[in-house]
């Protein structure tokens, strides 16, 4: 009854050690990543074995710049998918955000950096209004965003009017994924990426020490930074075997890091996954889930015509298709493989970027192969399915162990 | 006992409410003085939730006076419940499973500085989870770490950060709504000591229960409504279990005309 103040079962602390941490994600089943990076590299090692080019710096170089486009618009579809709801809308945006930049700057001639501008502009406002909806007339996401694939491809159409095709010849806009920043310059870029991931890992760790908290030992720290470290280090030797550090493949990673500082380090982010875990509890903590879901879905359509720019730029035009086929799928697929939760509340933004290079992998491993897209769809939906079969049984474990 | 001279943190004169046709109140009286706990009983549809909900400021009352620390006060929304000092932990808890307990304990009140002013900011975690443990710890909660998931706390551990929640930001008194209804005998203990020691820190709290045994063992004094009108206070030692059941179902020393009077003259009675 009486067992005050210094109760020793109290908070156990963390041990801090390695071993222990690893043993407690063990026992909750939160592996996070670990299933897919196993994936992608056995993924890697089948194609690496059917074609030997697979591996080759020209061909990677070419891979991370396919995947860019799905890429950054998964960021949205993540943000979206966090708060659990759905966006179908964003391949006909994209299509549409394109079409508008490419008009503005081919027929209208506006420089390349406006009609940039003004295609996130579009996505803002298309964001806006999907948002709106969803919030103050409360129509389901999914119906909203299903009438937006279909009306938002029909403005696209009406943009492009009867040229169909308009090809890009804009250096802002074609180098963006045609600009590769070769040798020195490229190990620059690394080491400042290094550095600011160490100062901030150890920054932190020092400020939680300070505060008398438990810290994770210097010596786990330092081996996570050499291990990004190396990471970086690899990727920049494979880029500058070929023609350098592509710009699209450095807009990825500061998009990605933009919004996994803002998802994970500020009231916003802390309050995306507050209503995507429990609206009601969100709301009752007096956080404005409207205005959360209105931004979010800006947000979304915004990132959806970055990626459909960044596509533009390497594809070097924009036409009644883009934004079409495959693209939606692949951006949720992507977020979806690299494990965020379709129920809201669960996953980060890096999936984002893992997600994309299985996929991108897969196709370009495929195309290498020059299997027929038969093939292809059904490979591509096998994995999917893997992935969030794997998921799914992780989850149900993790519901197991919890109670 | 010894409050005698101190005017109560809460109390209640005459509230009445109605929905409709329902009269969900009438006439009801409550006070709750520091460092007590109130047990507030009665069956279903007695009123608990309403009154609870009307000092929450979810519900407005109709008629009669709330005063706080003496002095007459206006409670129009929950905003104004919380400025007073008014903290309810409801029955659902309110927690966020996919975020972790600091999270959850400093939720829409996160500690950092502004980025854009009124929309978001930076997250102090170290301050936030500083704070959160010495909470905790004045508590006595037992939960593996602070930065836990509530997705995987027991029912006990995830009542205890709530009601630990509850006392994040100071209040005077702390409503809680049924803590122990969906919990097992260990867990009960817990959330019953908890309760104790919001006493200890010199709170006043009101516990709804339907569990005599929990309300008994740690309640200071038992409210009953009965219909929505007072069906009686009693001193927890003045009182057996018996005469707190026969005051909630209304079968207390024949003050009940339905129950105790005959037939025939219940018909040609009241009403």
């Amino acid at each position: 009854m009486s067992t005050m103040a210094n109760d020793p079962r109290l908070i156990q602390q963390e041990t801090g050690s390695a071993l222990g941490n690893l043993r407690r994600r063990l026992s909750y089943a939160d592996l996070g990543q670990l299933p897919v990076l196993i994936g992608l590299v056995l993924i890697w090692m089948v194609f690496q074995t059917a074609n030997s080019n697979f591996l080759s710096p020209v061909n990677l170089t070419n891979l991370m710049l396919q995947i860019v486009a799905v890429g950054i618009t998964s960021v949205g579809i993540i943000l979206v998918l966090l708060l659990g709801e759905i966006d179908l809308s964003v391949g006909a945006v994209s299509g549409l955000t394109a079409s508008i930049m490419a008009v503005q700057n081919v027929k209208n001639g506006l420089p390349g950096p406006v009609a940039v501008l003004l295609a996130i502009l579009a996505g803002l406002v298309v964001g806006l209004i999907h948002g709106f909806w969803i919030t103050k007339l409360r129509v389901p996401a999914f119906i909203v965003t299903l009438a937006g694939l279909l009306g938002w491809q029909g403005v696209q159409l009406l943009v492009l009017g009867n040229t169909g095709t308009i090809n890009l010849r804009d250096p802002f806009l074609t180098g963006l994924t045609l600009t590769f920043y070769p040798g020195l310059a490229a190990w620059i870029a690394a080491g400042v990426f290094i550095l600011l991931y160490a100062a901030g890992s150890f920054w932190e760790r020092e400020q939680r020490a300070k505060g008398g908290l438990t810290a994770t030992s210097r010596g786990v720290l330092a081996a996570r930074v050499v291990a990004v470290a190396a990471g970086a280090l690899i990727a920049t030797a494979v880029f500058n075997a070929d023609r350098g550090l592509p710009l699209g493949v450095i807009i990825f990673v500061v998009v990605i890091v933009l919004f996994n500082t803002l998802t994970k380090r500020t009231t916003f982010g802390r309050h995306l996954y507050a209503v995507g875990g429990n609206a009601e509890a969100a709301r009752r903590a007096s956080i404005n889930v409207d205005n959360i879901r209105i931004a979010v879905f800006a947000l979304c359509s915004m990132l959806a015509a970055v990626g459909r720019v960044m596509a533009g730029s390497r594809l070097l035009a924009v036409n009644q298709s883009s934004g079409g086929s495959d693209f939606l799928l692949n951006s949720i697929a992507a977020a979806v493989i690299g494990g965020t939760s379709l129920f809201g509340g669960r996953g980060t933004v890096w999936a984002a970027l893992i997600g994309a290079v299985v996929i991108g992998s897969i196709s370009n491993g495929m195309d290498l192969l020059a299997l027929q897209s038969p093939v292809k769809f059904m490979i591509t939906g096998a994995v999917l399915l893997a992935a969030v079969t794997i998921d799914a049984l992780v989850r149900r474990r993790r519901v197991a162990v919890g109670r | 006992m010894a409050q005698v001279a101190k005017s109560p943190v809460l109390e209640l004169r005459g509230i009445s409410k109605r929905f409709g046709a329902v009269q969900a109140l009438t006439n009801v009286d409550l006070d709750v003085y520091a460092n007590e706990v109130v047990g507030l009983v009665g069956d279903n549809g007695a009123g608990k939730s309403t009154l609870i909900k009307c000092i929450a400021g979810i519900h407005p009352i109709d008629e009669g006076q709330i005063l706080f620390e003496g002095r007459p006060v206006t409670i129009r929304g929950p905003k104004d419940a919380l400025a007073l000092g008014i903290s309810t932990v409801y029955q659902d808890l309110a927690l966020c499973d996919n975020l972790d307990v600091v999270a959850n304990l400093y939720l829409g009140r996160e500690e950092g500085r502004p980025l854009i002013p009124g929309i978001m900011g930076t997250i102090d975690e170290v301050a936030m989870e500083k704070r959160a443990i010495e909470v905790l710890r004045s508590l006595s909660v037992s939960i593996p770490s602070v930065r836990t998931l509530i997705a995987s706390l027991s029912g006990g551990q995830r009542q205890s950060v709530a009601v630990a929640r509850s006392v994040m930001w100071k209040p005077k008194l702390v409503i809680l709504d049924e803590p122990t209804a969906a919990l097992g005998a260990a867990q009960t203990r817990q959330v019953l000591d908890l309760i104790s020691r919001l006493r200890e820190q010199g709170l006043a709290v009101i516990v709804i229960s339907h569990n005599l045994e929990d309300v008994f063992s740690v309640v200071d004094r038992i409210k009953v409504l009965r219909l929505g009108r007072n069906g009686g206070t009693f001193g927890v030692r003045d009182v057996s279990h018996q005469q707190v059941v026969a005051a909630i179902t209304g079968a207390e020393f024949g003050t009940s005309e339905a129950v105790s009077a005959p037939v025939g003259a219940a018909a040609g009675g009241t009403t």
